[in-house]
Parts: structure tokens; C-alpha cells; sequence
């Protein structure tokens, strides 16, 4: 068993991708490859119960809202710096998603989906008419706490450098449910579910815990990005067309796999920013994701890394 | 291992591609985000309009004059789409100063997209003009670089009660209904505290959700506290859709003064149910600011030239967000005048002592807790009214800047 | 006060009436064909839009053009389903729910590129009905009466004629239907097309009452789904009560 040859390559790729910018000490290139970190660790989470347990979690973005404001609200008004505030934040989450997937998680195919749409909309409705984090305005940093890091600038470095660390220990994590017995548990659920279960997969705990572990690196995602952005508002933190970026992401690269949902990420990133500054597409740039969308859907189901995978045996093993 | 190297080439490649760096010299490059795509779409486009117009204006007489540079220096934009959304707003902005190497920002459109761009440009020391963005909270967390072009919520809606006491002083009872968002929250806030202050009375202060479409229920606790005036609404749909429900129930009031969804020209589309409604704007095309009635120095064109070149340009009569961007391109255009160069901090010291009157009003700058907010400004209200049987929106307030005398009361329609 | 309850509640009714026929068209596609249509809140605001423009270029009032609405939605949907479903209507979910989800990004897409995000509302003034001191526009009157008519042709088409039995036949087993001489494909297409009909004429309605812009079919989806949830799936008359419990809180 070829095990760990994916993370084998897979993480230096990561590292060097991720050293680019202090070596070139490009600050453009940085915020290239922060979004471009963000988005890897979204994708790898949501895989863990997309992918792995075939749950299509639609609302999934709202974890990462979750984890944004309990990270803001610790840092703004009890000065908790960012590290801990983050975890806070993870925890926070997973914490929500594993009492949510009580109920949710009983929910199968499209109404699961439907579910989590609504789960999010009553959250970012509940978070609107809750007073002490700001309710519909949200809450603002004031421009000292960045000098706890060493100013604003050191301070956006270090949450690129916090990101990156997060982004690693995203990829190995998800990489290591999936090679675990938990995760071919996961898997015979997502084949099929009534079958696992007679086979002595304690489903139902299998599932909330794969729902917690792929809310809790989203939870840690939004507290870095706020913590960067100085503000957070309901609307930008459950903003629900964020979560289908993360589906599509994970469709791009490659359903269940890895390899394919941090592929999918690094493609989906640079596509939408070339496409937001070519001139000849800025204006069109929504209709021809969706168009690329749509022909992925139709004649790539099994995304990018999927179709090298069905075509090489040799690349496989590697491709996990 | 071959193939190992051939992933890691790759990867490189893939990372080397993210653009070459390009500086460029004998110009001044603007640089801000708009919003091409998503809800903030057609404000963002009319800002736009403005700021366009303005640089092609400074441009057709050959740039803006920089004293130590000895020339005179074209403006040049760089500009991309922000989505609506905050995720790559500190992205573009930052790609707009470290690569486009932008002398000056404008602010998105927005609030939140404005409070994320500041940390961008305060973190690498670069002036921004904020319009579009009438947040008071971005302007007392620390910012030293970011300079706000419309009056802010604090001051939005309070002037109405200063008409109530100038034309009707007996009317003291207040409803405020408003959407329950960030911006209409704010103004409704300081405008109730305001109204308390005043010796109003305040009967009813209820928000709703943002989408609401009906009002029913609103309508009926108005009619059950029966006060003189209401104020507040949110968004253009929402404050519509309130509107024609008022004039469905024949609500009775002497009074309404709602927030953006009157200042916008779709309104009239409502026909009848939009007659004498007031509300408060940036600006407006009828706002007689002038020479002779500014209470500071006069900077730039008059209204009527603007309004003049706008409908040139784009064939229709400018709304006040594309004043403001406008405005926003005005007053930087002052300040590097008056700095004589193009170094941050001269800029910043010219527009901490600036007191100018333009087209869009006045300009002042807060230069204490609250740095950079506007405290020159104040709203115009407009009111809808009836001329030769088209609809049309007069400025009815300030006294200085007015095109018609106020109607009054409210009810006089039905 | 009771006769303002009264009132409050035969408006709420006469919205509700109106939420219900959106969400039968979203019903409809969900109960035959196992697809949550994402792309059903892009296609009321659509119908908006052509209500609209119907109305201030072609001075065709909107309830005639309603009809012009529902038949251009059928042709729209089915083309639409051939385009981008009929592929993979028995792939997993996720398939079909990113499959609409795309056409909803084109179609809000080039309308954002096409009419901005600006604001356009239908000024239609019609009279009105006051009922104890609430006064009921006969626009609303006439919405709610329309989406009954809609949605009473919708269940006469799927009992009694032989298109709607087939697709009902499809709904219940798609494999036994093909036995039968059923086309299927032919059927979820139509089934598809009805679907956007639907949805497109709800928006041509709702366009004559409240304002619009290219992105607010997003709200109207979401209540479209909440009232497929409490109205359960198949019954057209299940999604009208739905939509009536929604307009009435």
C-alpha cells in the first residue's frame, strides 16, 4: 500500500507555492496565493463530507462564518490574539456542526442539501438580530490591534503564514481520514448507507464526526480572513455564493480525492482571477464560470484529477 | 523522482505566470475596485460614470498641475471588479498599489467593502477617498489615510426633524420603521436619538428584514400610534414597496422622509403613490449650491455644467452617487494642487486644512477622533412633486440650496 | 382591529396565493424528476423582466402577457433541459443541483452584463377593494386569482390529459413508463419546461407588485423551497397551501 506517496509530493508542491512570496517578496503575488490557501482549505474540508460520505453540504460556508465571529468577537473585545481566538473559532464550529448533524444529518440527497441552505439563512438571519455582535452591522477592528503583531503590515504577513500552517495541516488531515478505517467507514456510507450500517458502521456517529472535522478547518479559515479584513459582517460571512464555489472547487479538482480538491482550488482560483482582469472578460466573467461549470457537469463528472486517474494506473497511488 | 521534478516545475510555472510587475512614470494612476457584478452593480456603475467623467474633463486640459513635478500630469485609472464582495477587495487592492503602483485610491462602493480596502491602504500608506460609503464606524478606528466624501449616516436622516420644527412646529410624534441592515440601523439610531434630543416623540421604532416585501403589519402599528411623520426605510426595493403600501392604505400622516429608495429616479415609476414623499440625498441636480451662497472658498465646476456634461456623456441626468464620484475625484484634484506634489503626506496635510465649496456641497474633514469623516456636508432632501403633470423631484432643503418650497402635509395627495 | 386582522389577511392570502405558484413550478420538477431546479429563482426574474418589458415597449398589459410569458417558458425550458440535463438525469444529485446552478450563474451572469442591477418597477394602477379599513390593490386581487387559474390548468393538464398522465406515469417509475410506450425523455422535458413556465409566470405576476432588479429571484427561490418543504412534493394544491401558510405569516 502506497501509502503517503500523495502527501509525498503533495505538500512540498504546497510549500513551494507557499514560500513564492517571501522569497519573491511579492505582496501582490501574496494575496494571490493567500485567496488561492483559503480556498484549498475550504475545498479539502468540505471534501471530508462531500466527497468521502457523500453528503452535499450546499450551506457549508456558514461554519466558516461561525468560526469568523467567535475568532472576532474574542480578539475585539477580550484582546485574545489571533492563534487562540482561531482555534476558538474551529472549535466553535465543529462544535455547532456536530449538534446540527443530529438533526441534519438524518436528512438524506437533496433534502440534506436543502437543509443546509436553511440552516445557514437562519443563522445569518439569527446573527442579524443579535445585539452584542453588532446584529446587522457587524463588528469593525480598530486599526491598534494590529500592533500587537508588529503593525498592519507584519500582521498581514502572519495571517498568510497562520493560513499556510492551516492549509497543511488541512491536507495531511483530510489525507489521513481518508487512509483511516473512520474514513472507509465514510466511504461504505457514501456507496451505500442502509448496507454500512448492517455491516456494523455505527453510521449515524460516523457521520456527525465527519461533519464536525469538515467544519472545523472552515471555522479556523474564517478567523484568519476576518482577522485580515479588520471587519465582519453577516452578510460577507454567510454569503451562501461562497459555499457553492467551494462544490464547485471540489468538482473541478476531483470528488473524494485530495489531490483533486486542492487541484480544483488552485484552478478555481487562477481561472476567476484571470478572468476578473482580462479585459476582454470582466464584464462576463459570472456567465462563463458558469458555462465552464456546466460542460465539468456534463462531460467531466469525475473532475480534473479524476480523469488523470482513470486514465494512468500508474498515477493513481499518487493521486489519492 | 523525475516525475517529482516535472509536478515541482510545474507548480513553479504556475506561480511565476501570476504577472510581471510594471511601473510607470509621467502620470498620476488612480486605483480603486468596482462592482461590475453583484448587488451593489448599478450605484457602483453610476460612481463610476462620475469619477470618469471627471478624469476625462482634467484630461482634455492636459492632467492635473503638479508643482514640483513642473507639469501638468494625466490621469491614468486602473480598476477591477470587487464581485460585490469582500473576499478580494484587500487582493486587488493591494495588486492596485504594489503592482498597478497607484499614486491614490478611490474606496468600492460601500461601507464593508471600504472598511476592508482602508487596512490595505493604511497599511501601505496610500490616500484613499472614500464615496460611497457613509459608515461613521470605519472613521474612529485608527485611520490616518482615508478621507470620507459623503455626509455620513450620523447626520443622514436628523434634518428632518429640523424641517418639522421649521415649518410645523406642533408635530412631535415620530414613527421610524427602517430595515433591519447595517446602514439604515446606523442612521436610524443617531436619527432617533437625535429626535429624542429635540423634544420629539419617538411612538414607534421597529425594523424589519431586509427582503420584506410586506408591510401590512407596519402599516397597521402606524395607523394605531397615529404619529405626525415617518421616517427610515433601507434599500431602493424595499423603501418602494413600503411607499406604495402607505399610499394603498391611505395612511395619514403629515410627513415621510425615507431613506435612498426616494433619491433614486425609478421612484416615480410608482406614480401617485411617490407624490410628496421626501427623503434626504447626497445630492441633486436641482441643489442651487453657488458662488455667491458658499460658505467657503468655490472649487470647480457649477452644477449646471456637471449635470450639462453628465447627460453629454452618458445621455441622462446624474443621480447623487455619480456626484459623489465625481466629488471624490474633485477633491483629490484639490488636494494635490494645493500640496504641489504627489507625496503622501503633503496630500494628507492639504486635505486636513481643506474647506472648499463645490457643485456637491461642501467639504471638510473631521480632523480629531472620528479622522477623515466628512463634517462639511450635509444632506439636500428632495420631495417628489407634480409639475405639468410629469413627476418631478425638487430640493426642498437646505433653505440656501432650495429649487421648490416644501409641500406640506403628506396627506394632501389623497 | 378584527376588521384589520381581516384585511391583513386577505392580503396576506392573495401574496401567498402568488408565493404557491412559484413554488409548484420548483415542485414539479423536484416531484418528477428528482432535480432541485437552482436555476428557478433566475428564471422568475426572467419572467419579471419580460413582464416588464412587455409592458413599457409592446404597451401590453401585463396580465395578457402573462399567457405570451408561460408559453415562451415552456420552449425556454425544455431547450433548457436538453442543454444541460438530459445528460445526466440519473447521475447522483449533486450532478443535476450543479447542472442548474450553472444555467442560473449564465443566465443572472449575462443579465447583470445586460439590464445592471438597477432597480425597474411596473407602474400599473388598477383600482382597488377596501376591506374594513385595509385596502386590497386589484393588482393583488388579480395575481391571486391568476396563480388559482395557473394552478388549477396545472392539475387538470397532469389528470386529465394524456401529456400530463405520461409525466405523472415517468414521476412514479420511469423505467415501467418507458415499457408502456412512454417517452420518457419527451415527458421530463416537458416536465421541465412547465416547471420554468411556472416560475417564469410567477415572476411576470409578482413583477406588477413589487419592484425588481436581475437578482431578486434569489429570495423568491429560497421561499419557493420552503414551501415545497411544508407543502410536501407531487401535489400542486399541496405547494398552493404552502405558499398560503408563507403569505399568511
Amino acid at each position: 500500500m502506497g501509502k503517503g506517496k500523495t502527501l509525498f509530493w503533495l505538500i512540498p508542491a504546497l510549500l513551494i507555492i507557499i514560500l513564492i512570496p517571501p522569497v519573491t517578496g511579492s505582496v501582490t503575488t501574496r494575496e494571490g496565493v493567500f485567496l488561492i490557501l483559503m480556498y484549498v482549505t475550504l475545498a479539502v474540508s468540505l471534501n471530508i463530507i462531500l466527497g468521502y460520505t457523500g453528503y452535499v453540504s450546499f450551506g457549508h460556508i456558514v461554519f466558516y462564518g461561525i468560526g469568523g465571529y467567535v475568532a472576532f468577537y474574542l480578539m475585539k473585545f477580550h484582546g485574545i490574539h489571533l492563534i487562540p481566538a482561531m482555534i476558538m473559532g474551529g472549535i466553535g464550529a465543529a462544535i455547532a456542526a456536530f449538534a446540527l448533524g443530529e438533526a441534519v444529518l438524518r436528512l438524506r440527497g437533496a433534502f440534506f442539501a436543502i437543509a443546509t441552505i436553511g440552516v445557514n439563512e437562519a443563522v445569518k438571519a439569527l446573527v442579524n438580530n443579535l445585539n452584542f455582535i453588532g446584529g446587522a452591522e457587524g463588528l469593525f477592528f480598530n486599526f491598534r490591534i494590529y500592533n500587537t503583531y508588529g503593525g498592519a503590515t507584519k500582521a498581514i504577513w502572519f495571517s498568510y503564514y497562520t493560513m499556510a500552517a492551516l492549509t497543511i495541516t488541512t491536507v495531511i488531515a483530510a489525507y489521513l481520514i481518508k487512509k483511516s478505517k473512520f474514513g472507509l467507514g465514510l466511504m461504505a456510507i457514501r456507496e451505500d448507507e442502509d448496507a454500512a450500517i448492517i455491516l456494523g458502521v455505527n453510521a449515524k456517529r460516523y457521520k456527525s464526526l465527519a461533519y464536525a472535522a469538515s467544519a472545523l478547518f472552515p471555522g479556523m479559515v474564517g478567523a484568519v480572513f476576518f482577522f485580515k479584513a479588520g471587519n465582519i459582517e453577516p452578510h460577507d460571512a454567510f454569503h451562501l455564493i461562497k459555499s457553492i464555489e467551494m462544490i464547485f472547487m471540489v468538482m473541478l479538482g476531483g470528488y473524494g480525492s485530495v489531490t483533486g480538491a486542492v487541484t480544483g482550488a488552485l484552478v478555481y482560483e487562477r481561472l476567476k482571477g484571470f478572468l476578473l482582469v482580462n479585459p476582454l472578460f470582466k464584464n462576463l466573467h459570472m456567465a462563463i464560470s458558469g458555462v465552464i461549470l456546466l460542460l465539468i457537469v456534463l462531460f467531466m463528472p469525475q473532475g480534473i484529477v479524476g480523469f488523470i486517474r482513470e486514465k494512468s494506473k500508474k498515477l493513481r497511488e499518487m493521486l489519492e | 523522482m523525475k516525475r517529482l521534478i516535472g509536478v515541482l516545475v510545474g507548480v513553479l510555472f504556475l506561480a511565476v505566470s501570476m504577472g510581471p510587475a510594471w511601473a510607470g512614470m509621467n502620470k498620476l494612476v488612480i486605483g480603486f475596485t468596482m462592482s461590475q457584478t453583484g448587488k451593489f452593480n448599478s450605484e457602483s456603475k453610476e460612481q463610476f460614470q462620475g469619477l470618469k467623467l471627471w478624469a476625462d474633463q482634467v484630461n482634455a486640459k492636459g492632467g492635473i498641475y503638479v508643482k514640483m513635478v513642473g507639469k501638468k500630469l494625466p490621469v491614468v485609472f486602473k480598476y477591477y471588479d470587487d464581485e460585490s464582495s469582500k473576499d478580494r477587495v484587500q487582493q486587488l487592492y493591494t495588486r492596485l498599489i504594489s503592482q498597478d503602483k497607484a499614486d491614490f485610491l478611490i474606496s468600492p462602493y460601500s461601507s464593508g467593502l471600504t472598511a476592508s480596502a482602508a487596512i490595505i491602504a493604511e497599511q501601505y500608506g496610500k490616500v484613499m477617498m472614500a464615496t460611497g460609503a457613509a459608515s461613521d464606524s470605519i472613521f474612529n478606528k485608527g485611520y490616518t489615510h482615508v478621507f470620507q466624501i459623503y455626509t455620513p449616516a450620523s447626520r443622514y436622516l436628523t434634518d428632518a426633524m429640523d424641517i418639522l420644527t421649521k415649518v410645523d412646529p406642533k408635530a412631535k410624534k415620530i414613527a421610524i420603521v427602517y430595515e433591519n441592515s447595517k446602514f439604515a440601523k446606523a442612521v436610524c439610531t443617531s436619527a432617533k436619538k437625535y429626535a429624542e434630543e429635540k423634544g420629539f416623540k419617538v411612538v414607534l421604532f421597529e425594523a424589519y428584514d431586509s427582503g420584506t416585501t410586506d408591510f401590512t403589519s407596519f402599516i397597521n402599528k402606524i395607523k394605531a400610534t397615529n404619529p405626525d411623520a415617518i421616517i427610515g426605510g433601507g434599500h431602493f426595493a424595499d423603501g418602494e414597496t413600503f411607499t406604495k403600501q402607505l399610499f394603498e392604505q391611505k395612511v395619514k400622516v403629515k410627513l415621510v422622509s425615507l431613506l435612498v429608495a426616494p433619491a433614486v429616479p425609478e421612484f416615480s415609476e410608482l406614480g401617485k403613490a411617490a407624490l410628496y414623499v421626501t427623503g434626504p440625498s447626497q445630492w441633486e441636480p436641482l441643489a442651487k449650491f453657488s458662488k455667491t451662497s458658499a460658505k467657503s472658498a468655490w472649487f470647480g465646476l457649477s452644477s449646471k455644467e456637471f449635470v450639462k456634461a453628465y447627460k453629454k456623456a452618458y445621455g441622462y441626468v446624474p443621480g447623487y452617487h455619480a456626484a459623489g464620484g465625481y466629488a471624490a475625484g474633485l477633491v483629490l484634484q484639490k488636494a494635490i494642487e494645493d500640496a504641489g506634489c504627489i507625496m503622501t503626506n503633503m496630500v494628507k496635510k492639504a486635505l486636513e486644512k481643506m474647506d472648499i465649496t463645490t457643485f456637491y456641497g461642501r467639504i471638510k474633514f473631521d480632523t480629531g477622533n472620528y479622522y477623515g469623516r466628512q463634517v462639511g456636508h450635509s444632506m439636500v432632501y428632495l420631495q417628489w412633486q407634480k409639475k405639468d403633470g410629469k413627476m418631478v423631484k425638487e430640493v426642498v432643503w437646505p433653505l440656501e440650496a432650495k429649487s421648490a418650497n416644501l409641500v406640506y402635509p403628506f396627506y394632501k395627495k389623497y | 382591529m378584527l376588521s384589520a386582522w381581516l384585511g391583513a389577511t386577505l392580503s396576506g392570502i392573495l401574496l401567498g396565493l402568488l408565493y404557491g405558484l412559484a413554488a409548484i413550478g420548483l415542485n414539479l420538477i423536484w416531484g418528477v424528476m428528482n432535480v432541485i431546479n437552482l436555476s428557478h429563482g433566475a428564471f422568475i426574474a426572467v419572467g419579471m423582466f419580460a413582464s416588464y418589458f412587455m409592458a413599457n415597449y409592446l404597451h401590453l398589459s401585463p396580465f395578457l402577457g402573462v399567457f405570451l410569458v408561460l408559453a415562451t417558458g415552456v420552449v425556454l425550458g425544455m431547450i433548457t433541459y436538453f442543454i444541460s440535463l438530459h445528460r445526466i438525469i440519473s447521475a447522483p444529485e449533486l450532478s443535476t443541483l450543479l447542472a442548474t446552478y450553472s444555467v442560473s450563474l449564465i443566465i443572472i451572469g449575462l443579465g447583470t452584463f445586460i439590464f445592471t442591477t438597477n432597480p425597474r418597477a411596473i407602474d400599473i394602477t388598477m383600482g382597488s377593494v377596501s376591506v374594513g379599513g385595509t385596502v386590497l390593490p386589484m393588482t393583488r386581487i388579480l395575481t391571486g386569482a391568476f396563480s388559482v387559474i395557473f394552478t388549477l390548468w396545472l392539475y387538470y393538464f397532469l389528470y386529465k390529459t394524456w401529456s400530463g398522465k405520461a409525466i405523472r406515469a415517468v414521476s412514479m417509475n420511469r423505467d415501467a413508463a418507458e415499457l408502456m410506450g412512454v417517452n420518457t425523455t419527451m415527458s421530463l422535458a416537458l416536465a421541465f419546461g412547465i416547471g420554468v413556465a411556472l416560475a417564469m409566470t410567477a415572476g411576470a405576476l409578482t413583477a406588477t407588485i413589487f419592484p425588481f432588479t436581475i437578482l431578486s429571484g434569489g429570495g423568491y427561490e429560497l421561499k419557493s423551497f420552503v414551501i415545497c418543504v411544508l407543502g410536501g412534493l407531487g401535489s400542486p394544491l399541496g405547494a398552493l397551501l404552502g405558499g398560503l401558510i408563507l403569505g399568511l405569516i
